[in-house]
């Protein structure tokens, strides 16, 4: 058993290395991205929100309602629906580039709720505190939540980006390239079950580095309980 | 230096609740002001309402001879600078450091980084905080913290500083050492201060006038001396009986 992983590992080396790298490219470009996309959309829910710094009710209503669609739309169908889209956006629906704006759309209103969940964190007095010594609000969003929510946003980032592996993976078997790719090519069709089981083994090991490092991270930079 | 008039608050969700009702008030120069009541007797939304903090449902408020219910924009924010305020849960960034807390004030109105540092300086200094000026807020005593709370609130050079129970979260000594900065600050630095309590021992060691409030309403008002001495309603007795009472 041992013996024929290892023969497998050796035999398809490149290729296992290109589905690290695709897969790879797919998730950090696609979290980028979501974040671009995300982080502002977040921060406006969490300002509108009836409770907010500047509630408005219809915008945060049509946000809310927005967001929610998009997170209850399963992302095998997403990635079908957004066939045109992908080749609106990057010539061609095939390959992992172009997968890259299904992630994107599929990660965002998530990215957009771990965003806002983090800002409704800060203590709600240090923004009364902060209004008082005569902060704008653009300063209350950029000089108090956004610096003061970072450790928990760092935790939401590493959320993202593990979800946002098991996408890839899901794109993969949909024509993205990347280790899902090549667990459905190799694995599934042509019955190669070493295959199945390295590419597991190392979506495996993407999710607990990625785990650990931004786990790390946040506590590296939290200042509170010291 | 705060005049108010027939002062109403009514919060409106989920049922109406008049928090404030017709309250008047004068607080001069140099006085420190004591406002005293039970829980949920109004405190918190009569120092909110002059922050600008809350809007008034009716009445005026003066602050330094302006109308501030008729502020808005940066004349609203240029009038939040000039009124310091602190409060019970100190409502310190927790992720920026002594030094960076007191200097967040400043750092707002864009000031230039020297001046900044030297004025940080001083206010640790006056606060007795030098040496924690790289220290969290998670790593300091309650004391610590509203000291830290208390030089923020003054890194503007505010005429006024609006105290919103800053000793219940503290022991008695640690009280002390609080009451005896604010006081100090008055005496010293000429900042009218208004502060807000439900411990008589407050208003008995640093004001020199009192209001009792009740249920929105001021049931008295007066010197110190004169309302500890000869109390004209029940509440104040109640408060006057139980020194310790509940928040
Ligand atoms: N934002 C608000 N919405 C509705 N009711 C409020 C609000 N803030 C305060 N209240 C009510 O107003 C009353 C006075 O509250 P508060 O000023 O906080 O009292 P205190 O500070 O004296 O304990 C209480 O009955 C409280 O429930
Ligand atoms: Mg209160």
């Amino acid at each position: 058993m041992m013996q024929t992983l290892l023969s497998a590992l050796c035999d398809n080396g490149p290729l296992l290395l290109t589905g690290v790298w695709e897969t790879l490219y797919m998730t950090i470009a696609s979290a980028l991205v979501g974040y671009l996309i995300g982080l502002p959309l977040g921060v406006l829910l969490m300002v509108s929100a009836r409770d907010g710094i500047r509630p408005r009710r219809a915008l945060h209503a049509v946000l809310g309602w927005a967001v929610n669609i998009g997170r209850s739309i399963p992302f095998i169908i997403l990635i079908i629906a957004l066939i045109p889209l992908s080749r609106a956006v990057m010539g061609t629906s095939i390959g992992y580039k172009a997968a890259v704006v299904s992630l994107v759309v599929g990660a965002a209103p998530f990215i957009a709720r771990l965003v806002e969940s983090s800002l409704a964190e800060i203590d709600r007095g240090v923004v009364e505190a902060a209004r008082a010594m005569g902060a704008t609000d653009w300063q209350i969003i950029t000089r108090v939540l956004l610096p003061e929510a970072i450790p928990s946003l760092v935790r939401g980032v590493s959320i993202a980006t593990i979800m946002l592996v098991g996408y890839t993976a899901m794109a993969g078997t949909l024509g993205g390239g990347g280790l899902g790719a090549i667990a459905i090519r190799y694995g599934y069709h042509r019955y190669q079950s070493q295959m199945m089981i390295i590419t597991i083994v190392l979506l495996v090991i993407l999710v607990q580095v990625t785990q650990v490092l931004f786990n790390l991270l946040a506590k590296a930079i939290d200042k509170r309980n010291r | 230096m705060i005049a108010i008039k027939n002062l109403t608050k009514v919060f409106q969700a989920p049922q109406d609740v008049a928090a404030l009702r017709n309250i008047s008030l004068r607080v001069d120069p140099g006085d420190v002001f004591g406002i005293i009541g039970m829980s949920g007797a109004g405190k918190s939304t009569l120092l909110r309402c002059i922050a600008q903090l809350e809007k008034p449902t009716d009445g005026t408020i003066y602050v330094d001879g302006t109308d501030v219910s008729s502020l808005k924009g940066r004349e609203l924010i240029e009038l939040r600078k000039s009124i310091g305020v602190i409060f019970q849960g100190y409502n310190l960034l927790l992720q920026r450091d002594v030094a960076h807390n007191i200097a967040f004030p400043l750092m707002l109105s864009h000031t230039p980084k020297e001046q900044i540092w030297r004025r940080t300086q001083e206010l640790m200094e006056l606060v007795g905080l030098t040496a924690k000026a790289k220290a969290y807020p998670s790593q300091l005593s309650g004391g610590q913290k509203q000291r830290v709370a208390i030089a923020r609130a003054l890194a503007n050079n505010p005429k006024i500083l609006l105290c919103d129970e800053p000793t219940s979260a503290l022991d008695s000594f640690t009280t002390q050492s609080i009451l005896t900065l604010l006081r100090d600050i008055n005496r010293n630095l000429g900042v009218t201060i208004l502060i807000i309590t439900h411990e008589i021992g407050v208003v008995r060691s640093i004001c020199n006038k009192v209001a009792v409030i009740d249920d929105g309403l001021f049931v008295e008002q007066g010197p110190t001396a004169q309302i500890l001495n000869a109390p004209t309603s029940d509440i104040t007795r109640l408060l006057l009986g139980t020194a310790g009472g509940e928040q």
